[in-house]
């Protein structure tokens, strides 16, 4: 039975791991590549590295970095931050990235979806969603959270999987930070809109958080930073949990 | 120190070549022979490729555009006829087979077993970790049944008379084939945690065919 995944999330900002609360406040939080390791040992299904300063400072994700988690990780993990062109993706993949993030790059250009998809496959095209709601309607914002926009959530996550993304990540900024839960209403919905993996993002602060977001919000993956970065939840106990709850991880 | 480690001692390091295509994401796979002491290289030469004890054939992305790179470099006839242990992976596997619904490709006809889509009742791709089971071959020795192995894919063998293990989703389907020196994995070996680790340390060790 394919098992529903733990992903810790490293925010990387020069090269160095942080994790922000609410995205503003920014704390000092490791080694990528250390973290990344102890992470595969205890159990991690998955790794999501988000290069933050890219987006909002403008620079790429740090190669040198990628090649480094590639070398000495054996999970999966994905790239993301300030991804805008095919030849930084093709750049990314060859660094040994398993999938690639992009997020405000595809709201400015829809058409980056496709060709990524068309060129590397759908497999490794993750495209990551920022949104709250404004007035009861989920919207999409960019660069990330800082800029709203008029795009509805569920309608551009139906466009980016009917333009081959493979995965949608869909971080709710309204939970993001709050350690209340993830957003299980909007997440249920998207699965049932979808056909494609949806990782649940932002609010996970206890056990029961993550075993609410595979009943209830029907996640394929849940993502989180904090609560493993400061060893809150140990993943190793979080999936023994998990299983008990009935849900299926790989132990 | 006993015999068998003496030998051990003074064998060859095993040349492994990964062969390059231009498809998809052949780093994690040259990093994941690394860490198990292996110089693995990349290459498109086929006197390199032959002269291999090892052969890896990889492949991420689309089946016909992948087919079409191989047919570029003449690779597509070299490789069903290689004599040393070959190990396809994920959309190297696929390529192996028959024929593949994927951009209605034909295949290099090593398996006789054809690729389909998943059905949209399940979601496509398949990403994440599953287990294989009724575990055949040396390739598994070691690795015990209900293993976890890392899979992303939209397409997948049928259950066949070449499984050497297979896989639950929508259905039970081959997510290991072997013919002959011929292997494959619908997972990903290089990113299967430990127990990835031992498929490609048993593919190392499986003595030529």
């Amino acid at each position: 039975m394919l098992t529903k995944r733990i992903i810790p999330c490293l925010d990387i900002k020069n090269g160095r791991t942080v994790k922000g609360v609410n995205f503003v406040d920014l704390i000092d939080a490791g080694d990528p590549v250390e973290q990344a390791k102890q992470y595969a040992l205890e159990g991690a299904d998955e790794l999501v590295f988000l290069d933050i300063a890219a987006t909002l400072e403008g620079r790429g994700t740090t190669l040198d970095m990628v090649l480094h988690v590639a070398e000495q990780v054996n999970i999966p993990f994905t790239v993301g931050g300030g991804i805008s062109s095919v030849e930084h993706v093709d750049a990314l993949l060859k660094c040994g990235a398993d999938k690639v993030s992009i997020n405000s790059s595809a709201v400015k250009r829809p058409d980056l979806v496709n060709e990524l998809a068309n060129k590397f496959g759908s497999q490794c095209v993750v495209v990551a969603i920022d949104a709250k709601q404004i007035n009861g309607q989920w919207k999409v914002h960019l660069a990330g959270g800082s800029i709203p926009t008029e795009i509805d959530l569920f309608d551009w996550a139906k466009e980016v999987e009917s333009r081959g993304a493979g995965e949608i990540l869909f971080t709710s900024m309204d939970h993001d930070g709050t350690k209340n839960g993830f957003a299980n209403e909007a997440l249920a919905k998207l699965s049932s809109l979808l056909n494609i993996p949806i990782i649940a993002s932002g609010g996970a602060g206890n056990v029961q958080h993550f075993v609410d977001t595979f009943n209830r919000g029907k996640a394929d993956a849940a993502l989180a930073a904090s609560v493993f970065h400061f060893g809150e939840i140990p993943i190793s106990e979080l999936k023994q949990k998990l299983n008990k709850n009935n849900i299926p991880v790989r132990l | 120190m006993n015999r068998e480690l003496l030998q051990l001692k003074n064998q060859k390091p095993l040349k492994v070549v990964i062969i390059d295509y231009g498809a998809g994401n052949i780093k994690s796979i040259q990093f994941a022979f690394k860490r198990l002491g292996i110089d693995a290289v990349l290459s498109n030469n086929p006197d390199e490729i032959i002269a291999a004890d090892r052969v890896i054939f990889p492949g991420v992305g689309e089946a016909s555009s992948a087919l079409k790179m191989l047919q570029n470099s003449g690779l597509d006839t070299l490789i069903p006829t290689l004599k040393q242990p070959v190990l396809g992976i994920c959309l190297g596997m696929q390529l192996l087979c028959n024929y593949t619904e994927e951009g209605d490709t034909k295949g290099l006809g090593v398996f006789q077993v054809a690729v389909k889509r998943f059905p949209n009742t399940v979601k496509v791709p398949q990403m994440g970790w599953n287990t294989v089971s009724n575990l055949k071959s040396d390739l598994f020795k070691d690795i015990p049944e209900n293993s976890y192995m890392y899979l992303v894919h939209s397409y997948y063998a049928e259950h066949c008379d070449e499984a050497i293990a297979i896989t639950n989703y929508n259905g039970n389907y081959a997510s290991a084939l072997q013919h002959k020196n011929f292997y494959g994995v619908q997972f990903h070996p290089e990113k299967s945690s430990t127990a990835g680790e031992q498929v490609l340390r048993n593919f190392l060790n499986i003595k030529s065919y």
